[in-house]
């Protein structure tokens, strides 16, 4: 069992607010990531689960269980570290069995579970090396390793595949996400990359400034983003936003839509504005284009269409996947 | 330095540093080697005369140079326990967040800057004396009876004073480790369940194998020579007690004007010195590779 919930969560470091109350319900079982810009307080708020902050105010229950006040170890779940954290002068070995002998378990079972998730996680032939003989996807698995080895109720993960470069980051997002559904225990993972969150999830915290801004699986944050601030920071490239004139057409202070579900074209229907930059990426083309009275637009068109910089086109956007805000930023839902 | 040429120039500009350093380092070396085969007594002047070995006989079966070996010995391990294991208690507090860290952390530093004469001149009188020391004071107000330092309990009176002396550089080098201790590790054997011991025994000590090892190599460089605390405070008595092999050699030559003897007890010094160096760099210096 591993279910989290926090209730009115607020952490204050000397006086300065940094979470500024968190209503969250994690499901047992789940896959739940964290997400949101530099500073808007995902760490501060895993660290606050894993008992590594004190909260200032609210509570924290793991399976109904208030933990406030309980120390790290005894609340039943396992952390993955940004640097990784493995102990530099213990061996493999040395490093995923330290939890367990901690516990105070006998050698033998040690030694069995040890294995096991060495077998798991590919980590064999590894485990008589030091930390610094491994590569940095091996020390990744390594501090899974350490992880999964406790059977925790939940797994902590903080921006993990952070230090890893970019294909590995790919693959050991497969592997986490497999091994997480495999094993069924509850995962809170932090990340600042939308791409991981929407891929790896089955729900989505998106965080601003210490407030949770929406909690909903991937596509429900996609398609019905709660605010400017969602609509935003989920989609890349990022969902173009028109104020003014244009928007209280459709009845609302501002109106989004995302860089595909506009259609460019040479000459067809719609805006009419200069292509300032394309970007072609052979599958797609990314076109920004500076519309009179509107602004500089982004449209995602697939393959090639035939548009470079310095060509005038036209963008017309789909008036299905129209977003409307209110001016308070609030998303009006028709 | 990839090429011949700049590899021949690199020897050619480096000549001059080597040539002197090997003069400074080679002609003292000889001129002592060189002292040791002579009947040389300051005494005596003119009268010196080539003898062979029998300075280094009459040195090493000199009763007082086995009691000096095992002073010498006893003074650089007893400092080194002391310095390592309460430097790394004091770095491990001063490590902690507390309120005027600094300024506690300067006081801590305090003693190392006091030369040996003048800190050696404090201890004997002004905190070790029997009748006017604190020490004392703090005795006969407790009803006990003052203890006469360095007549009771000379060497350990000396240990206590050189101990003082270098525990700043000790917990200064440990701090320093500490401080380089990686944050998240520690974080990560909490959600582990290790407690502050364990922690400690399992994480911070291992981190701190590595600066352990040079302070306890430099501290025995130093601690092998100690002189100066010994020469204002004993004078390396009673009898033997507090002689170390430094001040034997310093009483050979100036106490009874033996050159030749002293020359070759500071061989015999430079022999055990060396000796001590390789056991000391078998034994921990394994921490220093990697």
């Amino acid at each position: 069992m591993g279910r989290i919930t926090l209730e009115g969560v607020r952490k204050s470091f000397a006086s300065h607010l940094i979470i500024k109350g968190a209503d969250l319900d994690i499901d047992d079982g789940s896959f739940v990531v964290f997400v949101g810009p530099s500073g808007c307080g995902k760490t501060t708020l895993l660290r606050l689960i894993a008992g590594l902050e004190d909260v200032s105010e609210g509570r924290i229950l793991i399976d109904g269980a208030n933990v406030v006040g309980v120390p790290p170890s005894k609340r039943g779940l396992s952390m993955v570290f940004q640097s990784y954290a493995l102990y530099p002068h213990m061996s493999v070995r040395g490093n995923i069995a330290f939890g367990l002998k901690m516990a105070g378990l006998p050698k033998a079972e040690i030694d069995r579970k040890v294995e096991a998730a060495a077998a798991t996680l590919n980590l064999t032939p590894y485990l008589d090396r030091k930390p610094r003989e491994l590569s940095g996807g091996q020390r990744q698995r390594v501090a899974i390793g350490r992880a999964i080895v406790r059977e925790p109720k939940a797994f902590l993960f903080d921006e993990p595949l952070s230090n890893l470069d970019a294909a590995l980051r790919v693959q050991m997002r497969l592997e986490v996400t497999r091994l997480q559904r495999q094993l069924g225990t509850t995962a809170v993972y932090v990340t600042h990359d939308q791409v991981e969150a929407m891929t790896m999830a089955d729900r989505i915290v998106v965080l601003n400034a210490g407030r949770i801004e929406q909690y909903g699986s991937p596509l429900e944050l996609y398609e019905r983003p709660a605010n400017i601030f969602v609509a935003g920071f989920i989609g890349s490239p990022r969902m173009n936003f028109i104020a003014d004139e244009a928007a209280r057409r459709y009845g609302a202070a501002t109106i989004g839509v995302r860089p595909e579900h506009i259609k460019a074209s040479r000459d067809g229907e719609g805006w009419e504005g200069l292509v300032t930059d394309a970007e072609h990426l052979g599958s797609d083309t990314f076109l920004h284009v500076d519309i009179a009275g509107i602004g500089n637009l982004t449209a995602r068109s697939i393959g090639e269409i035939g548009l470079s910089a310095g060509d005038r086109a036209r963008l017309l956007p789909d008036p299905a996947h129209i977003h409307r805000f209110d001016e308070n930023g609030k998303a009006l839902h028709a | 330095m990839a090429t011949e040429q700049t590899r021949g120039l690199g020897r050619l500009l480096i000549t001059p540093a080597v040539a002197a350093l090997f003069i400074w380092m080679i002609v003292p070396l000889v001129m002592t080697i060189y002292f040791s085969t002579l009947d040389y007594n300051l005494l005596n002047p003119g009268t010196e005369a080539f003898v062979g070995l029998e300075n280094y006989f009459y040195f090493l079966t000199d009763p007082a140079f086995l009691a000096s070996l095992q002073n010498t010995l006893v003074l650089v391990g007893s400092v080194l326990a002391i310095t390592v294991i309460i430097g790394t208690l004091v770095a491990l507090l001063l490590d902690q967040a507390v309120i005027g860290r600094s300024i506690v952390r300067l006081m801590v530093i305090a003693p190392f800057f006091v030369m040996p004469t003048v800190s050696a001149l404090v201890w004997k009188n002004l905190l070790m004396h029997p009748v006017s020391g604190l020490f004392a004071w703090i005795a006969t107000s407790l009803g006990l009876r003052p203890i006469d330092w360095f007549a009771e309990a000379p060497l350990f009176a000396i240990i206590l004073i050189v101990a003082w002396q270098w525990l700043p550089f000790a917990t200064l080098i440990l701090l320093t480790a500490l401080q380089s201790l990686d944050e998240e590790q520690k974080e990560a054997a909490e959600m582990d369940g290790a407690g502050a011991f364990s922690t400690f025994f399992h994480i911070t000590l291992p981190h701190l194998a590595r600066p352990i090892t040079v302070v306890i190599l430099i501290e025995t460089i130093f601690l092998l020579t100690v002189f100066a605390e010994i020469y204002v405070t004993t004078g390396g008595g009673p009898g033997l007690q507090t002689t170390n092999i430094a001040f034997l050699i310093y009483s050979q030559a100036l106490i009874q004007f033996d050159v030749g003897t002293a020359s070759a007890g500071g061989l015999v010094a430079v022999v055990l010195a060396n000796i001590v160096a390789f056991f000391l760099v078998r034994i921990v210096g394994r921490n220093l590779e990697t």
